[in-house]
């Protein structure tokens, strides 16, 4: 393609190249079209066991069982959903699993948007080593404290209650470090502006730094209540008892007497995921954001 | 001047003071806690007698410890090579795509990844249930018409929940592939196509190269997110009612929860614990090196 040094080679090229890259255009497309062909009939493929998993939750027991593949039901019924809402506990496991839920969302917001402007913000004596234990326990490994979070949470008698549910699930310092990030690069000027005004820290928190970022409190706020919703392992040895179980918990645990009923326990499962499915169908943006800031990639 | 250097300290506390105590309470109080406990006989709920390294000797001699290792590895060599290399090809794929069909596709891909593992778990147990499951039809392919109680044969059970658990992640890691391919300035792929470089010398001499960085960080998040495995695994092994199937933290479980020995529970925690450190001090050498580019 170097074929520019005389001129009788450039005219060449001006006759030669628009033919080869249109040839260069068509296979290009094609290949393209094959790839995005594939793209879409893969994504058809993975949605497809929740689909399956749907389908099969709105068809009378007996039709679940028959042979051959039924992609949609015969007769759709919400005998399975109505089963599940009011012969299973599966209410008090939502109530459980929104308490719990929304007392670890409220908390760790509170406590990383206050320790992430103190370290932005001001100067105290500790700040240096404070940020670089929060950096240095960004990836705390929680699993590997579930025998001592059950010993200390027992001493206090707080196994089987919300509050024993919520407690381990708050150690959160990545929600410290994006807002320290986020409050970092607020304008100084503003700061400056508002304390010539009058303005104590607090006052600044709540009326500019906060403010200026609500977007990511958002999708703190979405991320952190999807991962303390969708979390098992804590609420499953924390909690014994069918009262105080959450909603992941409790329909792993809680069995038909007589068999198995698969649209029931179907439709069981889509009821505890629906919740969060909907908060990221809602707020796609902010979750995929909060997960990218989570992740160390700031977008 | 110095009252008002007092006044930030004091704000200043007031504000860590919530975190701070979350934090030495629920991480750094338990971790001491667990070292200590890790040198006694100690049960779950009670006092123990220190026994120097007794424990330690107790879990390296235990042939289920050697099972719990190897079943881990096992398993996050199933899911973290796959689950990266799908999630790279999967964002090529979604990346070339535009508006609503883009979001729908990209929809469809991470959906999974924000159920909870329980919903997963019933989704799956019906797909692959042995009398009406639909993935029997393509299992009956394979084996001449038998069903297969997938779960219940144990040379099948790590690969199978490795793939339903790369089909419930996957989505993570294409949206941080998505992100990273968007960092890619098109002017080079403008620049290398007028070149005439082929589409493959494309990926292989640009893309490749620039998401790479990407592709360790996806991995080394997957691989220290699968060491700490515990909740599929533990689910469709119907509670663990198999010892062949264990993995570490279902290990923890058993001598803790289920073996009433809070002292062996400590010791295996504590080497988790220290694998885990160790790779995630490694990630946030590799995410420091990332940053200050």
């Amino acid at each position: 393609m170097s074929a520019v040094s005389t001129p009788t080679g450039a005219d060449l090229d001006a006759l030669v190249l628009p033919q080869r890259r249109q040839r260069w255009l068509r296979t290009f497309d094609l290949a393209g079209l094959i790839v995005t062909l594939l793209t879409v009939f893969v994504a058809i493929l993975w949605a497809f066991p929740l689909y399956w998993g749907v389908v099969t939750s709105l068809k009378p027991e007996n039709e679940v069982v028959q042979s051959g593949l039924q992609l949609w039901p015969q007769h759709v019924t919400l005998d399975a959903y109505v089963h599940a809402l009011f012969e299973t506990k599966i209410g008090l496991w939502y109530i459980n699993s929104l308490v719990t839920s929304l007392s670890v969302t409220v908390l760790v917001l509170i406590m990383g948007a206050g320790a992430g402007y103190a370290i932005s913000q001001l100067r105290f004596p500790g700040r240096k080593v404070l940020w670089w234990m929060i950096l240095a326990s960004f990836m705390v490994p929680i699993q590997a404290l579930i025998v001592n979070h059950f010993i200390l949470l027992s001493q206090f008698h707080l196994i089987n209650t919300w509050v024993g549910v919520t407690l381990p699930q708050l150690i959160a310092p990545v929600t410290v470090i994006i807002y320290k990030q986020f409050f970092d690069s607020v304008p100084k000027d503003f700061r400056e502006a508002a304390v010539i005004d009058g303005a104590n820290d607090f006052q600044l928190l709540f009326r500019i730094y906060l403010p200026m970022n609500w977007g990511i409190t958002t999708a703190l706020a979405i991320i952190t209540f999807i991962a303390a919703w969708n979390n098992f392992l804590w609420p499953f040895l924390a909690v014994t008892s069918e009262q105080v179980m959450n909603v992941s918990v409790g329909i792993t645990q809680v069995f038909d007497a007589f068999g198995v009923k698969y649209a029931r326990d179907l439709a069981t499962a889509i009821l505890a995921g629906l919740p969060v499915a909907v908060l990221y169908l809602i707020f796609q943006r902010r979750v995929t954001q909060a997960i990218m800031l989570s992740a160390g990639i700031k977008g | 001047m110095l009252k008002s250097k007092r006044a930030e300290m004091l704000t200043a506390f007031v504000l860590i003071a919530p975190f701070v105590l979350v934090y030495a309470v629920l991480f750094v109080y338990p971790t001491a806690k667990m070292v200590q406990l890790s040198f006694t006989n100690a049960p779950l709920i009670g006092d123990g007698d220190f026994v120097g390294f007794d424990n330690y000797i107790r879990v390296f001699k235990d042939r289920l410890f050697s099972t719990a290792v190897w079943d881990t590895v096992y398993f996050v060599l199933l899911t973290v090579i796959p689950s990266t290399l799908l999630g790279l090809l999967i964002a090529l794929g979604v990346n070339r795509l535009k508006g609503f069909t883009q979001s729908l596709v990209l929809a469809a891909f991470f959906l999974p990844y924000i159920l909870p593992v329980s919903v997963v778990y019933r989704i799956w147990s019906w797909m692959f249930d042995k009398q009406f499951g639909i993935a029997q039809y393509v299992i009956s392919a394979f084996t001449g018409g038998t069903h297969v109680a997938v779960f219940r044969t144990i040379p099948l059970f790590m690969p199978s929940v490795a793939f339903i658990t790369v089909w419930w992640l996957v989505g993570f890691n294409v949206l941080l592939f998505i992100a990273g391919l968007r960092n890619i300035s098109t002017e080079i792929y403008e620049a290398a196509s007028l070149d005439g470089a082929s589409r493959f010398a494309q990926f292989r001499r640009i893309t490749w190269p620039l998401i790479w960085p990407v592709t360790v960080l996806v991995m080394t998040i997957q691989l220290i997110l699968q060491l700490k495995i515990f909740d599929q695994v533990y689910l469709f092994a119907n509670g663990g009612r198999t010892d062949a199937t264990i993995v570490l933290v279902q290990y923890i479980y058993k001598w803790a929860f289920q073996k009433n020995q809070g002292g062996m529970g400590a010791t295996v925690s504590l080497l988790l614990f220290a694998i885990i450190i160790i790779f995630s001090v490694l990630q946030y050498q590799l995410l420091r090196s990332r940053g200050e580019k």
